[in-house]
């Protein structure tokens, strides 16, 4: 095992697309996200990484490219945020249903406008039903590790579906942290070479991306669904196989301090570390109110998710985006939709929190809370949420 | 679409949707989404072959015997045949476009 070492996670990560070997990196630079890309780009040019860097003119072009060399069987990498991400938007989508295994880091960025360059979720929630599978991490060795898993299981044959590795802008890519490193050989044996089920080659000509009848369409997003659902069995194994190399476990939700809770928050990406601290400060004040993490968004984990909020008379869900206008912002739509049938059903509030880099304090999650331990609204008025710190 | 894969299920969709054999495409028929098919009555023919230079999806063939075969499979419906035909002119045109509810 590797030693500990303290680094901006940025790095880490382009370590990590370097330890798993890319084949093809395509990238635009885009703040938060740059640090990652300018370091792979050392990596190649200097000679450590043996990859294609493909300097493109815009996001849009980087997704392209990548979906090119993805399709001639390649290991594919990229990384965006906000506008960027935005400007891949068309391209997620011919990944995905292209079947092709692209592993892509998003360093969550507000959309514009206004301009701003700082954390929240809603680029990625603007891109949510591009048919990626996608992880939230919320430190620096999750970021790392989850770039490795993300290739492993991307690239699976059982899978094949490209990735989305979700990490809080600034918050975490620009943070220094210390981070247990892998070194080749080890990855080497977690992931195994790339063979794609079908790829470009003049020898065995096929034809990809191709045009679909009304006959026929519904049939392949049928297919395409059904293997998103369906990775779920191998990113369990991706993240078992790993805690066999590594010893670090991860889960589809983590849960903390959850026993006997009868409030339960329930957070995505780097709020966990703020929120799990706020619950430390409120058990001991004898609250009893507990955390449930959301580490992966798609394939959405029902299952895991009712058991770990089962129980619970309150749920406080906390989104990083709006969803202008909806019933209720993205995070909080999905629990309410999961909870419906539940008996008896839990009071569910929502908070929209941090946007555009606002500052999420762990007396932020101390007021949730507590103003949700006096709320009775049962089962709460559509499109009611708490935009937290607005000035009114 | 081949009439084979119309009996396709999701679960027989290749992987990525990926056409296996390549230079297949006249098997692909795509006249699915017409929603009024030419209907060709010869009595009018001139043989001149407009309705074959026009067709704009290569979905009229020439008979030996001169005349217009109009390709089902293909025939996206658009009416162009019927438009352009040189007897239309006269109110003779070998056309006449029918909705396809009339044929099933």
């Amino acid at each position: 095992m590797s030693k500990r070492v303290g680094m901006e996670v940025s790095i880490a990560v382009a370590e990590a697309v370097k330890l798993a070997n890319a084949d093809v990196i395509a990238a635009y630079p885009i703040t938060p996200q740059t640090h990652i890309v300018e370091h792979l780009s050392e990596l190649v040019a200097d000679g450590d990484l043996d990859a294609e860097y493909v300097c493109v003119e815009s996001e849009h072009s980087a997704m392209s490219a990548v979906v090119g060399a993805s399709a001639a069987g390649a290991r594919c990498y990229t990384a965006t945020a906000s506008q960027g991400l935005a400007l891949m938007h068309e391209i997620l989508f011919i990944a995905s249903s292209m079947r092709l295994p692209i592993v892509m880091t998003v360093a969550n960025r507000a959309l514009s406008g206004p301009l701003s360059i700082w954390n929240d979720h809603s680029d990625v929630m603007a891109s949510r039903d591009c048919g990626w599978i996608q992880y939230f991490v919320e430190n620096g060795q999750e970021a790392f590790d989850h770039t490795l898993i993300a290739f492993r299981v991307a690239e699976d044959p059982e899978v094949s579906l490209p990735t989305i590795v979700n990490m809080d802008g600034f918050i975490l890519s620009h943070m220094i942290e210390p981070h247990v490193l892998l070194d080749d050989e080890e990855v080497a044996r977690y992931i195994p070479p790339f063979r794609p089920i079908n790829r470009l080659d003049p020898d065995r000509p096929v034809t990809m991306g191709d045009f679909a009848m009304p006959e026929f369409y519904t049939e392949v997003k049928k297919s395409q669904e059904m293997a998103l659902r369906n990775s779920r069995a191998t990113i369990d194994k991706g993240w078992q196989e790993f805690a066999e190399l590594t010893g670090r476990k991860y889960r589809a939700v983590e849960t903390y301090k959850t026993e006997g809770a009868e409030i339960l928050m329930l957070s995505m990406g780097a709020l966990g570390e703020t929120a799990s601290v706020a619950v430390d400060r409120m058990r001991e004040q004898g609250l009893p109110v507990g955390l449930v993490k959301l580490r992966l968004w798609r394939p959405f984990p029902s299952d895991d998710l009712l058991k770990a909020l089962g129980g619970a008379k309150k749920i406080v869900v906390m989104d990083r985006a709006i969803s202008f206008g909806a019933a209720a912002n993205p995070v909080a739509a999905e629990v309410s939709s999961l909870l419906y049938d539940t008996e008896p059903r839990p009071c569910i509030f929502n908070s929209v929190v941090g946007l555009g880099g606002r500052d999420v304090r762990v007396e932020d999650f101390e007021a949730i809370v507590k103003k949700a331990m006096q709320g009775h609204s049962y089962p709460g008025p559509v499109g009611d949420y708490d935009l937290i710190g607005v000035r009114e | 679409m081949t009439s084979k894969q119309k009996t396709w299920t999701w679960r027989d969709i290749p992987v990525g949707a990926v056409v296996e054999n390549p230079g297949s495409s006249s098997e692909y028929l795509t006249g699915g989404w017409r929603s009024q098919r030419p209907v060709f009555t010869p009595d009018n023919c001139v043989q001149c072959g407009v309705c074959y230079i026009y067709c704009p999806d290569a979905s009229i063939v020439m008979t030996p015997e001169g005349y217009p075969d109009i390709l089902l499979d293909y025939c996206k419906g658009c009416g162009i045949c019927a438009r352009e035909c040189y007897m239309a002119t006269f109110g003779l045109g070998c056309f006449e476009m029918v909705d396809e509810e009339e044929f099933r």
